[in-house]
C-alpha cells in the first residue's frame, strides 16, 4: 500500500523527522489562505498523486506570492499529470500540498528497506540526493553507503555516525543526522514499512536537515495492526479492478493483453501468463483465486476478467489439490451462467476427481473447450482468440 | 533416503483449528506419524485422535516429535515459530500465509545459532513420497523416486511433480520454500541438501521473479553440484513494480526480472524450461534415470 506525500510527511512529523511546514489543499482559495498562515513565502505547490517524476511533468511549482500560490494550485487541481510512473493515461490531480520553500544547500538520499539477502532492515544513504537511486547504484555504487540493523538491538548510534560521516557531514550536522536516522528507523518499525525513502534529504543553507520528499511503502500483511494507516489508502489512485479484486480476496493485476486468466496459486498464475505469451498470445491479467476456489469467488473472478473490455477469451487453469475438480467445475459452470459468458472459454483441470470434473463441463451445455495440460490449454485459447479477431 | 523428512519423522501440528485439523488428518492418512497437536488452552483434550498440548515443549516431551507444522493465523504465527525453535525441534514447517515481514526479520535473528531449520512461511510444505507428507499438497500426484524438487510456489510445484510422475520419474523429496521475501530455507539450502542426499540423482528448481535467490543457487550449482539441475522461472510477462500475488514476487528497480534470472541460470549450466509445460522435458535433457 502507498500513501500521498502530505500523509507521509504527517507521519514523519509525528515521529520527529524534520519536514517543511505545509498543508494539503483542495482548491485555490484555501491554498492561498494556507500559504499566508504557513509563512512569508516563497512556497512550493506540489501535486499529490501516487507516482514519482512529478517535477518533470509540471506537478511541482514554486510560488513567490500567496496569489501565485492560488493560481498555481487552481491550475494544478484537475489537471492530468503524466510522468514516467503514471503510464500514458496519467493521473488526475485532486489535491495539492502547499508548503514553505527552503534554501537548499546540499541534497542527500536516505532510504530504509528490508533486505532479502541479509533478512534485516537496511539503511541506505547516498551523497547523490535528488537522483534516481537505481541509476546511482548502477553508475557510481561507491556513493551508496549501507548499514544492516540488528532487529533485536535496533539502529545504533555508531551506525548512524558512520553513515553521517560517509555523507560528508561535519560539526553539528552529524548529531542532527543521527537524530534524523534514528527517527526514520523508529518510523519504519512502528509503521511496518516495506520501504521508507527520503529523496532528497536536504541540508539547508541555515545548517538544518529537512526531508523534502517522502515515499512510504507499507507491508500489506501488517495492516491489520495499523488501522489508521490503512485508512489513508486512496482508492482513486489504484486500478479500480484491483480494488474490486482485493475486496473479494482475489489477487489480481491488470495487464494489456486480451486473454483473461483465472488460476489457483500465484506461481501457477504467473506461469499461465507466461505460457500464453509463449504460445503467441498476450495475457490480460494475473489472477489468483487462492486455494479455496468457491462458486462465489470464481463468479467474482469471471466478472472482474470480463469487466476488462480488451478480453477476447478466458483461460481457466486449475490444479486442484485439496480442492476437488468436480467442485471447481461446478463453480465454473455456475459462474459462466451467471455472467452470461460470450467469449471463448478454455478450461484446464487437473487433480482430484478430474474425470468427473471434465465430464460435468462437457455435459453443461456451455461452450467450454476442455484442455489436457497447460500447453494444450494455451494453444487452444490463443487459437480461439485469433479466430474471434478474424 | 531423502532430505528433511522420512518415515521415521514424528510431527506435531501447531494450530489445530479447522484448517490445521483437516491437513493433519490428510497427512495421517498418507502415513505420516502425526503424534499430536498444540493449541494453547486446549491442553489435555483429544481432537479426532490427536492429543492436544498447551505448549510445544510439553508436546515434544510427551511425543518425542522432531518436527512441527504451523497453521496458526498470521498475527500469532511468528510467535509459534519461535516457540517451536525454543522447544528444540529439528524442523519447523510454517504453512501460514500473510505473516508481517518485520515479524519474520525478528524470527530470523532469533533463530541464529539455534539448530532448528525453518521451511516457509507461506509454503505448501514438504513431502517425501511414500514416506511422509507434511503440509497441504495432494499426496497422490507424487511418486517415490530420485528427483528432488524445490520451489517457491504451491500449485506450480504440483504442476512440476505431476509432469515428473507422468513421465515415470519419481521424487525423492519435494520442498516448498514459500513465496515471502524473508523465509527460513532458501533454494540454495535445498540444493546443498539434495547434493548430499545419496538417493537424489537430479533436481528441479522452480523460481519466480523478485530477489536474487535463484541466481545465488545457480552459482552454487556451477561451483559445487555434481547432479544435473533443471529449472523454470515464472513471471516472464510480469510488469515491474507490481506484486504478483506472493509478497516476494515483485520486480523492483529493474532487478529480479525473469530474463535476468534465466540468463544466469543457463550460464551456470542449468537446463531452463522456457515453458512451464516443459519442466520434466527440460530435466530429461540433462538427466536420464
Amino acid at each position: 500500500m502507498n500513501i500521498h506525500e502530505y500523509q507521509a510527511k504527517a507521519i514523519l512529523r509525528k515521529f520527529g523527522v524534520p519536514v517543511p511546514d505545509g498543508h494539503v489543499c483542495y482548491n485555490g482559495a484555501s491554498a492561498r489562505e494556507w500559504a499566508k498562515r504557513l509563512g512569508d513565502g516563497p512556497w512550493v505547490v506540489k501535486a499529490q498523486i501516487h507516482a514519482g517524476g512529478r517535477g518533470k511533468g509540471g506537478g511541482v511549482k514554486l510560488a513567490r506570492t500567496s496569489e501565485e500560490v492560488r493560481l498555481t494550485a487552481r491550475d494544478m487541481l484537475g489537471m492530468t499529470l503524466r510522468t514516467h510512473q503514471t503510464g500514458p493515461d496519467g493521473k488526475v490531480v485532486t489535491r495539492v500540498l502547499v508548503e514553505n520553500g527552503c534554501n537548499i544547500g546540499r541534497e542527500l538520499y536516505v532510504s530504509l528497506l528490508v533486505d532479502r539477502a541479509t533478512c534485516k532492515v537496511t539503511v541506505m544513504a547516498s551523497t547523490e540526493g535528488g537522483m534516481d537511486i537505481e541509476e546511482v547504484a548502477a553508475k557510481t555504487p561507491e556513493k551508496i553507503f549501507t548499514e544492516a540493523v540488528d532487529p533485536l538491538v535496533g539502529l545504533t548510534g555508531f551506525q548512524c555516525r558512520k553513515l553521517a560521516f560517509s555523507l560528508g557531514l561535519e560539526g553539528k550536522l552529524v548529531a542532527k543526522a543521527v537524530k534524523v536516522l534514528e527517527a526514520l528507523y523508529t518510523t519504519f518499525i512502528a509503521c511496518d514499512c516495506s520501504l521508507l525513502e527520503i529523496n532528497p534529504l536536504v541540508v539547508t543553507k541555515e545548517g538544518d536537515l529537512l526531508a523534502l520528499d517522502a515515499k512510504f511503502g507499507f507491508d500489506d500483511n501488517a495492516m491489520f495492526r495499523h488501522l489508521q494507516i490503512a485508512d489513508m489508502r486512496d482508492f482513486d489512485e489504484e486500478d479500480p479492478n484491483e480494488v474490486e479484486a482485493s475486496q473479494h480476496d482475489l489477487s489480481y493485476v491488470s495487464l494489456s493483453g486480451n486473454i483473461g486468466c483465472l488460476v489457483n496459486g500465484a506461481g501457477l498464475a504467473m506461469a499461465t501468463m507466461d505460457i500464453i505469451k509463449f504460445s503467441g498470445g498476450e495475457p490480460a491479467n494475473f489472477l489468483d483465486v487462492g486455494g479455496g476456489a468457491t462458486i462465489e469467488r470464481v463468479t467474482e473472478a469471471f466478472k472482474l476478467i470480463l469487466s476488462d473490455r480488451n478480453v477476447k477469451g478466458i483461460l481457466v487453469n486449475i490444479f486442484g489439490g485439496i480442492m476437488k475438480c468436480d467442485v471447481i467445475a461446478t463453480g465454473v459452470i455456475e459462474a459462466a451462467k451467471q455472467v452470461s459468458l460470450n467469449v471463448p472459454l478454455v478450461v484446464r483441470l487437473e487433480g482430484t476427481n478430474v474425470e468427473l470434473g471434465k465430464k460435468m463441463l462437457a455435459e453443461s451445455g456451455l461452450n467450454i473447450v476442455a484442455a489436457d495440460g497447460m500447453a494444450d490449454a494455451a494453444r487452444k485459447i490463443v487459437a480461439a482468440v485469433k479466430g474471434v479477431e478474424q | 533416503m531423502s532430505i528433511l523428512i522420512d518415515k521415521n519423522t514424528k510431527v506435531i501440528t501447531q494450530g489445530l483449528g479447522a484448517t490445521g485439523l483437516f491437513h493433519a488428518q490428510g497427512a495421517r492418512e498418507y502415513g505420516t506419524q502425526m503424534v499430536g497437536g498444540v493449541t494453547p488452552g486446549k491442553g489435555g483434550t483429544t481432537i479426532d485422535g490427536f492429543t492436544v498440548y498447551n505448549t510445544v515443549s510439553e508436546a515434544v516431551h510427551h511425543t518425542g516429535a522432531q518436527a512441527s507444522v504451523i497453521y496458526v493465523p498470521p498475527p500469532f504465527a511468528a510467535d509459534s515459530i519461535m516457540e517451536a525453535v525454543d522447544a528444540g525441534l529439528d524442523l519447523v514447517i510454517c504453512i501460514t500465509e500473510g505473516i508481517p515481514v518485520l515479524d519474520m526479520v525478528k524470527v530470523k535473528q532469533y533463530m541464529t545459532g539455534k539448530k532448528t531449520r525453518l521451511v516457509g512461511p507461506n509454503c505448501p510444505g514438504v513431502i517425501t513420497p511414500g514416506q511422509c507428507k507434511i503440509g497441504i499438497m495432494p499426496g497422490y500426484i507424487h511418486k517415490p523416486g530420485k528427483v528432488g524438487v524445490v520451489s517457491r510456489s504451491g500449485t506450480l510445484t504440483y504442476e512440476a511433480v505431476w509432469q515428473l510422475t507422468n513421465v515415470g520419474m519419481g521424487q525423492s523429496t519435494c520442498v516448498g520454500i514459500g513465496g515471502d521475501p524473508v523465509n527460513g530455507t532458501s533454494h540454495l539450502d535445498c540444493l546443498q541438501m539434495f547434493e548430499e542426499d545419496p538417493d537424489t540423482e537430479a533436481v528441479i528448481m522452480i523460481g519466480e521473479i523478485g530477489g536474487n535467490a535463484e541466481e545465488e543457487a545457480a552459482r552454487f550449482v556451477k561451483e559445487n553440484m555434481t547432479k544435473p539441475v533443471a529449472a523454470y522461472i515464472a513471471g516472464v510477462t510480469a510488469p515491474p513494480g507490481k506484486r504478483m500475488g506472493h509478497a516476494g514476487a515483485i520486480i523492483s528497480g529493474g532487478k529480479g526480472t525473469a530474463a535476468e534470472k534465466v540468463a544466469v541460470l543457463e550460464e551456470c549450466g542449468i537446463a531452463v524450461a522456457q515453458s512451464p509445460a516443459d519442466m520434466a522435458q527440460a530435466l530429461m535433457r540433462v538427466y536420464r534415470p
